[in-house]
């Protein structure tokens, strides 16, 4: 009972809020924030019109599939794989490296990585250190730069989530499908993966969703920009909320992220139930 | 029996919730503070020490009242954003508060602001403060809702080293674009690795992008402005908005601009007053008449000679035509919360802060263009700066922004298209389109005037 009132009023609250707001008019100012009205759909009609929103869904989709779902999932299994292997020196020095990146305030972090692919940050240095020209990462390849970032950022979670899943799987398994001459690849696909099918999914599920809500590391880095190639839902949602005052608008896009997030962990959860013996 | 156990924490959480959200609400109607938010711009900020002062002035004079000041440190978006979202509660709402012009109409349309008419019948100074200053504080039904700290211009500022290093004479008064882009391919080609004449462009730089850039080539083309005040619509097609990219255009491909990547970050502007015209390596650039706080002594740059080095001159308009000049004004102000429990007291420390003696301190401290004229005619002020005279003298060509709840939202639209001619992403006739779609999906059809 007291969760549910908990879960109630600190959850589903601002959720019901967002819902019933992307039907007003709800402004930050003008004659909207005093008496905002009933609109019904307007919102939803002028974001599905809207020329930037195409554009930001496919941003979003395409971030969380390369940074988070292909990025930072493979790199943290294949890292959780090798430090099984690695000395146990080498397995503590990466270790550190890659949790020091996940336990910064992401506002710090997103500041290293401005000052990583800035115009003269880091990045440039190191490559003009070897002869090769400058490139304005953040200008020309915006998105590259941020999805480079957040793979940076977030590998560390998925690799300490495989590492719990990885110390779990018996070695008796292993080592049984070893003596019936499987190589390491076959012992990995038919026999780890498998065992650890729940933390995959549960994995995926936490880190599509961390990365559906990334604002911070995007705005301090492009804020969205160049001429919009990074603005993806939630920057955009920012922007119509509280650069235009339009709080109405921005709760509906922050509904239709909300939707996309639901759809997401519904097929992870799918995905979790289908192959159930 | 374990469900009761249960409930009864949970029960002492709501309560416990219920008493707080009381125990704010009685506070803040029965004490005498008095929260005062502003804008605080870097660690030397004339705003930040106007406030301070008051407050001791302030203090000092009403015994059992306090003063809680709340600097909020960010760009004049973020502070707008932060300003709004603490008026929407009246429990985190301020009693007096600095307030952009630009904002006003539309704050007062959402019930932020208290009318001030018959504060301001009572007190003796109002009749110092000049009438075009007075009008900054009016909304639509003719009352008054704020009072003005004071004013600003735009106007070119150039470096009278780098143009006499090419062979240009000093001083320098451009009468059409095209006198200033051959100062800068002059300078372009007597020192290549300058940077001959700059214009901000961009959504980085946000506002000043068109305070600072591109109003002034607007509204000195032969179609005007963004509004046609008497019809009261928004002008579209309007050849004067494709004019003026297309001389954005060719700064930026010429690269007589800073280079567009440099452009559309949101500090640009401290790179050119920092480190371009100090260092010269810039010819010129348009800037706000406060650009000399920042050189004065204790302001962000200092520069001990930008006295002798800087030239000022009035933006021309396109081809010459009258008045000969343009310029963009804004300026803020301080008003007074509309649901302040202490509407008196909140007037008091407004008047305190802008009684001659502080407004005189911060006008010169800040470099603003006086909007008292026992100010405007104090010899501290003339004095302030070698520059008061020349952009207080743009005053009589001066425009400002239309401000409607509509506008920031229709003055990004400007933005994205200056950004788009710029990067190469649009020609000025699509980006113009661009706009004028824009504009329609904002305003609606019904306000939009067809040039």
């Amino acid at each position: 009972m007291p969760a549910l009132i908990l879960i109630g009023i600190f959850l589903a609250g601002p959720i019901l809020w967002s819902f019933y707001g992307s039907f007003t008019n709800a402004a930050l100012t003008g004659a909207n924030a005093k008496n905002p009205e009933w609109i019904g759909f307007e919102n939803y009609v002028n974001l599905f019109t809207d020329p930037l929103f195409p554009q930001s869904l496919l941003l979003t989709v395409i971030f969380v599939l390369v940074s988070a779902v292909i990025g930072q999932n493979f790199l943290g299994l294949g890292l959780a794989l090798l430090m099984r292997r690695a000395h146990r020196v080498v397995a503590a020095v990466v270790g550190v490296c890659v949790v020091a990146a996940w336990v910064l305030p992401e506002i710090v972090a997103a500041f290293v990585a401005y000052a990583f692919f800035f115009r003269d940050g880091t990045l440039n240095q190191l490559t003009g250190l070897v002869g090769l020209p400058g490139v304005d990462w953040l200008f020309e390849h915006p998105m590259l730069a941020i999805i480079l970032a957040n793979i940076w950022r977030g590998t560390a979670f998925s690799m300490m989530v495989y590492q719990a899943a990885l110390g779990d799987v018996p070695r008796e398994v292993t080592e049984a499908a070893e003596i019936d001459g499987a190589g390491s690849a076959q012992s990995l696909v038919f026999v780890t993966l498998p065992m650890i099918r729940r933390s995959i999914a549960t994995n995926l599920m936490l880190i599509t969703l961390q990365t559906l809500a990334v604002f911070t590391l995007i705005y301090v880095m492009t804020a969205g920009g160049p001429t919009n190639r990074s603005t993806t839902l939630p920057i955009m949602a920012y922007e119509e909320a509280f650069r235009y005052s339009d709080i109405g608008y921005g709760t509906a896009i922050a509904v239709v992220l909300l939707i996309i997030g639901a759809a997401f962990s519904l097929a992870y959860i799918r995905l979790l139930r289908e192959r159930k013996p | 029996m374990r469900g009761a156990s249960r409930i009864v924490p949970a029960a002492a959480v709501a309560a416990l919730l219920a008493l707080s959200g009381c125990s704010a609400g009685t506070e803040s109607s029965e004490d005498t503070t008095l929260r005062i938010i502003y804008q605080k711009a870097g660690d030397a900020s004339p705003l930040d020490t106007l406030m301070q002062t008051t407050k001791e002035q302030f203090e000092a004079a009403n015994q059992g009242v306090t003063v809680e000041l709340e600097p909020v440190e960010g760009t004049d978006e973020d502070y707008n954003t932060r300003l709004a979202l603490s008026q929407r509660s009246p429990d985190t709402a301020p009693d007096v508060f600095y307030e952009d012009t630009f904002r006003l109409r539309s704050d007062v349309d959402a019930g932020y602001l208290l009318k001030l008419d018959e504060h301001l019948a009572g007190w003796d100074e109002w009749e110092n403060f000049n009438a075009a200053a007075k009008e900054a504080g009016k909304a639509d039904d003719g009352g008054t809702y704020a009072v003005p700290l004071g004013t600003d211009t735009r106007v070119i500022w150039y470096n009278k080293q780098v143009l006499q290093d090419a062979g240009i004479e000093v001083p320098w008064q451009p009468e059409s674009w095209d006198d200033i882009l051959e100062m800068a391919r002059t300078v372009k080609e007597a020192k290549p690795d300058s940077v001959p004449f700059s214009m901000y462009a961009g959504t980085g730089t946000g506002e000043g992008t068109v305070m600072q850039s591109f109003y002034e080539l607007l509204y000195g083309t032969e179609s005007g402005g963004l509004y046609n005040e008497s019809e009261q619509k928004w002008i579209a097609g309007s050849e004067g908005f494709v004019d003026s990219l297309a001389f954005l255009k060719t700064l930026y491909d010429e690269e007589l601009a800073v280079t567009p990547a440099e452009a559309l970050d949101p500090n640009v502007w401290q790179t050119v007053i920092g480190t371009l015209l100090p260092g010269n390596k810039m010819g010129g650039t348009v800037e706000g008449s406060y650009a000399p706080s920042f050189w004065q002594e204790g302001g962000q740059f200092e520069w001990a000679e930008y006295g002798e080095v800087m030239g000022v001159s009035p933006f021309p308009t396109q081809n010459g035509q009258e008045p000969g000049a343009v310029s963009m004004s804004g300026g803020w102000t301080l008003a007074v919360g509309a649901g302040t429990g202490n509407p008196d007291l909140a007037f008091e420390f407004l008047t305190t802060a802008m009684n001659q003696e502080n407004l005189l301190q911060y006008t010169i401290d800040n470099s603003q263009i006086a909007v008292r004229t026992d100010i405007a005619e104090d010899p501290a002020y003339l004095e302030a700066n070698p520059f008061v005279e020349d952009v207080s003298a743009v005053v009589d060509v001066t425009h400002y922004r239309p401000a409607t709840s509509d506008y920031a939202e229709i003055s990004t639209a400007v933005q994205e298209a200056t950004e788009a001619v710029i990067t190469g992403g649009a020609s000025p006739e699509e980006a113009a389109a661009t706009y004028d779609e824009a504009l329609v999906s904002i305003v609606g059809e019904e306000n939009v005037l067809e040039e």
